[in-house]
């Protein structure tokens, strides 16, 4: 199994919720923390990772949000500028109204344009070697698939032309294990992970991309061995009880209700990681911990990092 | 207006907000409380069930056609519906074909559409096309008259209001001038100056073969715009129509939150109505119990001889366990505090907020469905 920052190129998918962009973003700082120039970005264009980078709003040109990690925030416009100034080697005068309009009417008229940009502007970053790696924050599972299939797909409709060169391009990017990798994100429930499991069986056969790893999200920690369990459980009976309430107050009642709660939230959750486990038995896997920190930001960005890094041994 | 009222009242629910948040759960668990109490014919179209939920609903696959749930999954449920609960999945593909056909002026025509690679690349393949179809479909539904009531779940888009505008976007592009100018024969192309940024990068981007298959292929389409840009101003219209109402969830994390206030706030902008927003997934009360976080702290504080009171056995190992249950209820405490707070920062729209807890086991018949249904229900004004 090749290391994650051994690619060129990460996608991280997985289904809405998982925390994609919290993963995408600690990614970037870890492999920053190894001496990488890193890209980050979105595919959707939402800018989301500004909030893990606590950083102004992204644009298309890439900002510098952390030392050696860059962050950019799509725009097929954008891409479609760049790609016609670098590749069809013509200027584009005039205002950008009837350009725009033009575009945005070719994109839904015909079907992979939208995606080929978008994701050809990150194959070109990992051509120009302008940074040691480049981590695409992806769109949520059921979307993934048409972008990451938008260059095949394209191939059956059209034989050659501009279109073309540009999907061979980027297929010879896409299509190297060596240098492009998926990276799934999954919470350990059910859902999370009966999608997981489904977009890998996807990924397999619609489309020629190689997994990197799985990352388990949010684990929660284990509250009690067998034996501190049977103490817990002693803690109702009336005369233990009493002595507890008489130290610590009435209100102790609810810290022992929410530790049950806790313990049993962690035990149904067992069941979906051992799931994963097994699914992905081969595959890097990463678990990271639940963080209890007061909000999202930079410093939990970090401390991701820091777990992330924990986990796959590159710390 | 209680969901009771909602149910009672409208035509058309629409269940949104960010992916992950239990849309599907809430669509579902509305609908059955409505057959169950209300003597209405009730859909629940859904875009993209988990598994488990069909099974739950009795149902081994659903597809594009609509199906009743069995009453004897009422039976084991202990409830006896007044009404009569169908469901139905959002099968794109099939969607589309069955809207040429519906469309298309004659046979000849169909089969050509329905056989063009494009047509079968846009249909099959590409997002964009699956948030029209949905809203179609609704409004399908809908006009035909044989629910009382249809709840539907919303496709995840990659903007939870990408389907809102779609039936606009559909409308916009089968009336633009590039399009006519698409299907124009190529030798008038050239010379429309009009249409010459356009042309350029039509050209340049795609090549002139790949643009003479499309026009093909809009030309062939072209029999059905008008239809097409009717029925994207009625669906239109059945969004903005006093009968339909519009459902938001979320959870308590930011990220589910932030997704919440900006539909909110564009819904309100649409002038789209908000029946309720539901809550999910929140932390049990235990977490907000006042005087707790007091007890957790004492019980940290005189550890070791409280532990060799309650356990002189085992002084040590119990000394770790009241140690984590104090540590382990101040973080459960932490992550219920932040999402009062990322509750109450959510605009109202005057709808009211229903809060449904962090279920410990996931819903796997149609009991557990109901059981969600109970609780949205039962909320006071």
């Amino acid at each position: 199994m090749i290391d994650f920052f051994e690619h060129r190129l990460l996608f991280v998918t997985g289904k809405g919720g998982v925390g994609k962009t919290s993963i995408s973003a600690a990614l970037a700082l870890l492999a920053a923390r190894h001496g990488k120039r890193v890209l980050v970005g979105d595919l959707d264009g939402r800018g989301d990772l500004a909030m893990a980078f606590e950083s102004p709003e992204l644009k298309f040109d890439a900002t510098k949000v952390s030392d050696r990690v860059w962050a950019m925030s799509m725009d097929t416009e954008a891409a479609m500028r760049e790609y016609i100034k670098l590749n069809l080697k013509i200027p584009l005068v005039g205002s950008v109204g009837p350009v725009a309009a033009a575009f945005d009417f070719l994109a839904s008229a015909a079907p992979g344009v939208r995606e080929i940009l978008t994701m050809g502007k990150y194959a070109h970053e990992v051509r120009e070697r302008h940074y040691d790696l480049v981590i695409v924050d992806a769109t949520a599972s059921g979307h993934i698939i048409g972008h990451l299939a938008a260059p095949d797909a394209l191939r059956e409709l059209v034989s050659v032309g501009p279109v073309i060169d540009q999907v061979k391009r980027m297929n010879d990017v896409f299509h190297n294990p060596k240098t492009t990798g998926v990276v799934m994100v999954a919470t350990p429930e059910e859902m999370p992970v009966t999608e997981t499991i489904e977009l890998r069986d996807r990924l397999e056969s619609e489309t020629s991309l190689e997994r990197a790893g799985l990352v388990i999200n949010r684990v929660l920690p284990e509250l009690f061995s067998q034996p501190e369990e049977v103490i817990f459980a002693g803690f109702t009976t009336p005369k233990k009880l009493r002595v507890l309430r008489d130290h610590a107050g009435e209100t102790v009642d609810a810290v022992l209700a929410g530790a049950s709660f806790a313990s049993s939230l962690r035990r149904s959750r067992t069941m979906h990681i051992e799931r994963l486990f097994e699914e992905f038995a081969g595959d890097t896997v990463a678990v990271v911990p639940q963080l209890f920190v007061r909000s999202e930001g930079l410093r939990v960005t970090k401390l991701l990092a820091t777990a992330l890094g924990e986990e796959l041994g590159t710390q | 207006m209680s969901v009771e009222t909602l149910l009672a009242s409208k035509e058309v629910i629409v269940v949104t907000g960010s992916g992950g948040v239990g849309k599907t759960s809430v669509a579902a668990a509305l609908g059955a409380s409505a057959a169950a109490r209300m003597s209405s014919k009730v859909l629940v179209l859904t875009v993209d069930p988990a598994r488990r939920l069909a099974t739950a609903l009795g149902l081994e696959s659903f597809g594009n056609v609509e199906k009743r749930v069995p009453a004897k999954l009422f039976d084991d449920a202990g409830v006896e519906p007044v009404g009569e609960l169908w469901i139905a999945m959002l099968d794109t593909k099939a969607s589309w074909d069955d809207l040429i056909a519906d469309h298309a002026p004659d046979e000849a025509t169909r089969e050509s559409i329905l056989a063009n690679k494009l047509y079968r690349n846009i249909t099959g393949r590409f997002v964009q096309s699956h948030d029209y179809i949905a809203m179609e479909r609704l409004h399908e539904i809908h006009t035909s008259g044989r629910y009382d009531l249809v709840i539907v779940d919303t496709p995840p888009t990659r903007n939870a209001l990408d389907f809102l505008d779609a039936p606009d976007r559909m409308a916009d592009f089968f009336s633009s001038r590039l399009l006519r100018w698409l299907i124009a024969p190529a030798r008038s192309r050239l010379v429309n100056a009009a249409a010459k940024p356009f042309t350029m990068v039509a050209d340049r981007l795609l090549g002139a073969r790949f643009l003479t298959d499309i026009g093909e292929f809009f030309l062939l389409f072209q029999t059905l715009y008008d239809g097409f840009v009717e029925r994207a101003t009625s669906v239109k219209r059945t969004l903005a129509d006093s009968r339909t109402s519009f459902v938001v969830v979320t959870t308590p994390e930011p990220g589910p939150a932030s997704e919440a206030r900006f539909l909110l706030s564009a819904l309100a902008e649409r002038d789209l109505q908000v029946g309720a927003i539901v809550a999910n997934r929140l932390l049990p009360e235990v977490f907000s119990t006042r005087g707790a976080a007091t007890s957790a702290k004492k019980l940290r504080s005189g550890v070791d001889s409280l532990a060799a009171t309650i356990m002189p056995s085992q002084p040590e190992v119990t000394a770790g366990v009241l140690r984590e249950i104090a540590d382990r209820f101040d973080d459960f405490r932490l992550l219920a505090a932040q999402g009062d707070a990322v509750l109450q920062e959510l605009p109202r729209n005057g709808a009211p907020v229903v809060g449904v807890p962090y279920l410990e086991t996931e819903i796997v018949d149609l009991a557990g469905v109901l059981e969600l249904g109970d609780r949205l229900w039962d909320v006071p004004d």
